[in-house]
């Protein structure tokens, strides 16, 4: 008998998963809510003792956790130029699984250092600069964050002659160098930032968010729970040496606050007559719409897609909806009591919508010019119209009653045909939520996560362009 | 995307530049040759190659750090791409920063002085007409940047 115990701290809610690794069975899921104030080890025991009553007592040969309790991983970033090295470090904690709760480009002002005295981070990611390049904003910055009363992890990964400045201006910062996330011009190196950043997580963060006083149950707590995640959806794409990947894939996780949308995809052109701009693609990549989720973002949803796209495909009227979004921004908990009650409608739309937005905030697109040789296009971005697979997660999804026509709005569209989003797929339904899980459990077991997410994912069917939008 | 700067910074002279093609100009064999040469002659060179816009000119000088811009265009709108350069390059603190322009600037055989009064107007340090060999902006660049 070998099983492990698979938990993943929630802002509100801790769930629990037990993986048979013999049989790589799920054995048994439970949940507690776990509220912000009270110590988060008491929700972890109301879950356990559920997983019991399903599991009876086995014993753990590992308990391993992700978290993103307490707000998460909270960052800031830095840098100097919005799409160049502010944009690189804007992606690497992403990447990594943070919150970025602040960004700042080119030199910190007074205002800056205020805001950030005032809700300091968990770590400040620092860049600005290619090597040998720009020097002043680092190190003008540095001396900047060196008078602030507050102290936190500083992570610098910029231009490297600015880095001795830097670590001189913040000695009694926890400081630590890492390569530049823009060596040079265009060029991407994010990998060695998020390992830093995952280390600090490690030896500042999970003290700081009490969830230490775990510890003596734990094995240990390894990630961010959106890293965890990225991490299932790229062992899932890529496989392992003994177990196949299914290949290049999307996932939305449309949540409360946010909505979350990964690819692991290359991205490239696909035709001759496109020329690449901008920085390179991460091939794991993550990107957070702060702005687009289900409660406690629903005005940033209304005012992308506007009113009457909501009300026409929730099919209320205008006064209906607006009734909704009021109510909703009182009462974040409301939940819909029926599959075909209004709010589940408005809930439809409003999905609709956040897969709409995200998506074509996350994919590529492409700018036209014309030249004698034909029409050339200039793309930005990643190029997603070949990616096959979308993989919904999240609570939203899972309790949809027309999962696939929410789906439908992840795909490439006649009428943004620059959006460059799948032309068709594979809908894949994590409906255990077991992504989390499994992402932590590939850190020791990655061949029996694999093969535990590939059974698990549940598919929900085929949709296409032109399947109507 | 995919600027390459180059490996031999050992034996160069210091000095960064940043290149590219100017607007929705696609000739892309020149720019090759000017960043083979500018290399060759010790330069630092940031290569953004076709269709470049302003915006990323001035992003890359920000970011390398940058001693020059140079801008090719050949395709006869230089004109009208490379107006209001200067002004951005103030607006974005690179006031000061040298400047060139080269390659087939203007439509036809217009007259190279009126061609290059309007380019100094437009903020640009110098002007080079269709054929002028890599050397002479080497030339040129060595000795605005005072390098030996
Ligand atoms: C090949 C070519 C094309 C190809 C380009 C393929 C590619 N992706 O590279 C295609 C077919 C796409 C093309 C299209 C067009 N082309 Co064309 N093309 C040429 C051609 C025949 C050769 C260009 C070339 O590669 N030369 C070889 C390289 C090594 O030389 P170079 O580019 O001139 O660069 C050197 C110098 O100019 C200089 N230099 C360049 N930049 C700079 C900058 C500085 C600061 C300095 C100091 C020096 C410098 O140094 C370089 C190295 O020695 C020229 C004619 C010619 N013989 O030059 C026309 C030419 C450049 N094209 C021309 C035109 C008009 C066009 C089109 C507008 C045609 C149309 N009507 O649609 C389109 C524009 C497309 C676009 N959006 O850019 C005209 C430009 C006329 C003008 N400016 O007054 C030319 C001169 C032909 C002509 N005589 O009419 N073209």
């Amino acid at each position: 008998m070998r099983y492990a115990l698979l938990i993943d701290f929630g802002s509100t809610f801790t769930k629990v998963t037990a993986v048979d690794l013999i049989s790589e069975e799920i054995v048994g899921t439970a949940s507690a809510f776990t509220t912000v104030d009270s110590d988060i080890g008491t929700g972890l025991n109301v879950a356990l003792d559920r997983l019991r009553r399903v599991t009876g007592d086995i014993a753990f040969e590992f308990k391993s956790a992700c978290s993103s309790a307490a707000g998460g991983l909270r960052m800031m970033v830095s840098g100097l130029v919005p799409e160049l090295t502010a944009e690189a470090a804007r992606l690497a904690a992403l990447g990594a699984g943070a919150r970025i709760t602040r960004l700042f480009t080119h030199e910190l002002t007074r205002r800056d250092l205020i805001a950030i005295e005032a809700d300091p981070p968990d770590i400040f990611l620092m860049t600005g600069g290619t090597d040998g390049g720009n020097r002043a904003c680092m190190e003008k910055n540095a001396e900047k964050l060196r008078s602030l009363s507050v102290r936190f992890p500083i992570i610098l990964a910029g231009n490297r002659q600015a880095i001795d400045a830097c670590e001189d201006a913040l000695a009694d910062f926890p400081v630590t160098v890492c390569p530049n996330v823009m060596p040079s011009f265009g060029v991407l190196n994010i990998e060695p930032v998020q390992r830093e950043i995952r280390d600090l997580f490690l030896k500042h963060i999970v003290n700081a968010r009490g969830l230490s006083k775990t510890k003596e149950i734990l094995s240990d707590i390894l990630m961010p729970t959106p890293s965890a995640i990225l991490s299932a959806m790229k062992l899932l794409a890529d496989g392992t040496e003994k177990e196949t990947g299914i290949g290049e894939l999307m996932g939305i996780d449309v949540g409360g606050a946010t909505t979350d949308v990964y690819t692991i995809a290359r991205g490239e052109p696909v035709d001759m007559n496109v020329i690449c701009k901008g920085l390179d693609e991460p091939y794991a990549k993550r990107t957070v719409e702060g702005d687009i989720g289900m409660r406690y973002s629903v005005a940033g949803i209304v005012s992308e897609v506007g009113q009457s796209w909501i009300s026409e495909r929730s099919g209320l009227t205008a006064d209906d909806c607006a009734t909704y979004i009021s109510e909703l921004s009182d009462d974040k908990s409301k939940v819909p009591l029926t599959h075909d009650d209004a709010l589940a409608r408005f809930d439809h739309a409003l999905a609709s919508g956040a897969v709409e937005i995200a998506t074509r905030r996350h994919a590529g697109v492409l700018e036209e010019a014309f030249t004698t040789s034909g029409l050339i296009y200039v793309q930005t971005g990643k190029d997603l119209r070949s990616v096959r697979q979308i993989i919904f997660t999240g609570g939203s999804f899972i309790h949809a009653q027309s999962p696939l026509d929410i789906a439908r709005h992840a795909l490439y569209t006649e009428r943004y045909p620059m959006s460059l989003r799948p032309k068709q797929a594979t809908v894949l339904r994590d409906d255990r939520y077991i992504l989390s899980a499994m992402g932590v459990l590939a850190e020791r077991e990655k061949d029996i996560a694999l093969r535990i997410i590939k059974r698990e994912l549940v598919p929900l069917g085929d949709i296409s362009l032109g399947d109507d939008s | 995307m995919r600027g390459r700067r180059s490996e031999k910074m050992e034996q160069g002279n210091g000095k960064k530049l940043v290149i590219g093609v100017i607007g929705a100009d696609v000739h892309a064999v020149g720019i090759r040759i000017l960043e083979y040469a500018f290399r060759e002659a010790g330069f630092d060179v940031t290569n953004l190659g076709v269709m470049v816009s302003q915006e990323e000119f001035i992003g890359a000088a920000l970011e390398t750090a940058a001693d020059a811009i140079v801008i090719s265009s050949l395709y006869g709108h230089g004109e009208l791409d490379c107006r209001g350069m200067r002004d951005k390059m103030d607006e974005a603190g690179l006031d000061g920063l040298l400047l060139y322009v080269g390659g087939n600037i203007v439509v036809g055989k217009q007259d190279f002085v009126d061609v290059e009064k309007r380019f100094h107007e437009m903020g640009f340090d110098r002007v080079f007409p269709p054929g002028t060999p890599p050397e002479e902006t080497i030339y040129y660049l060595k000795k605005d940047l005072g390098v030996d």
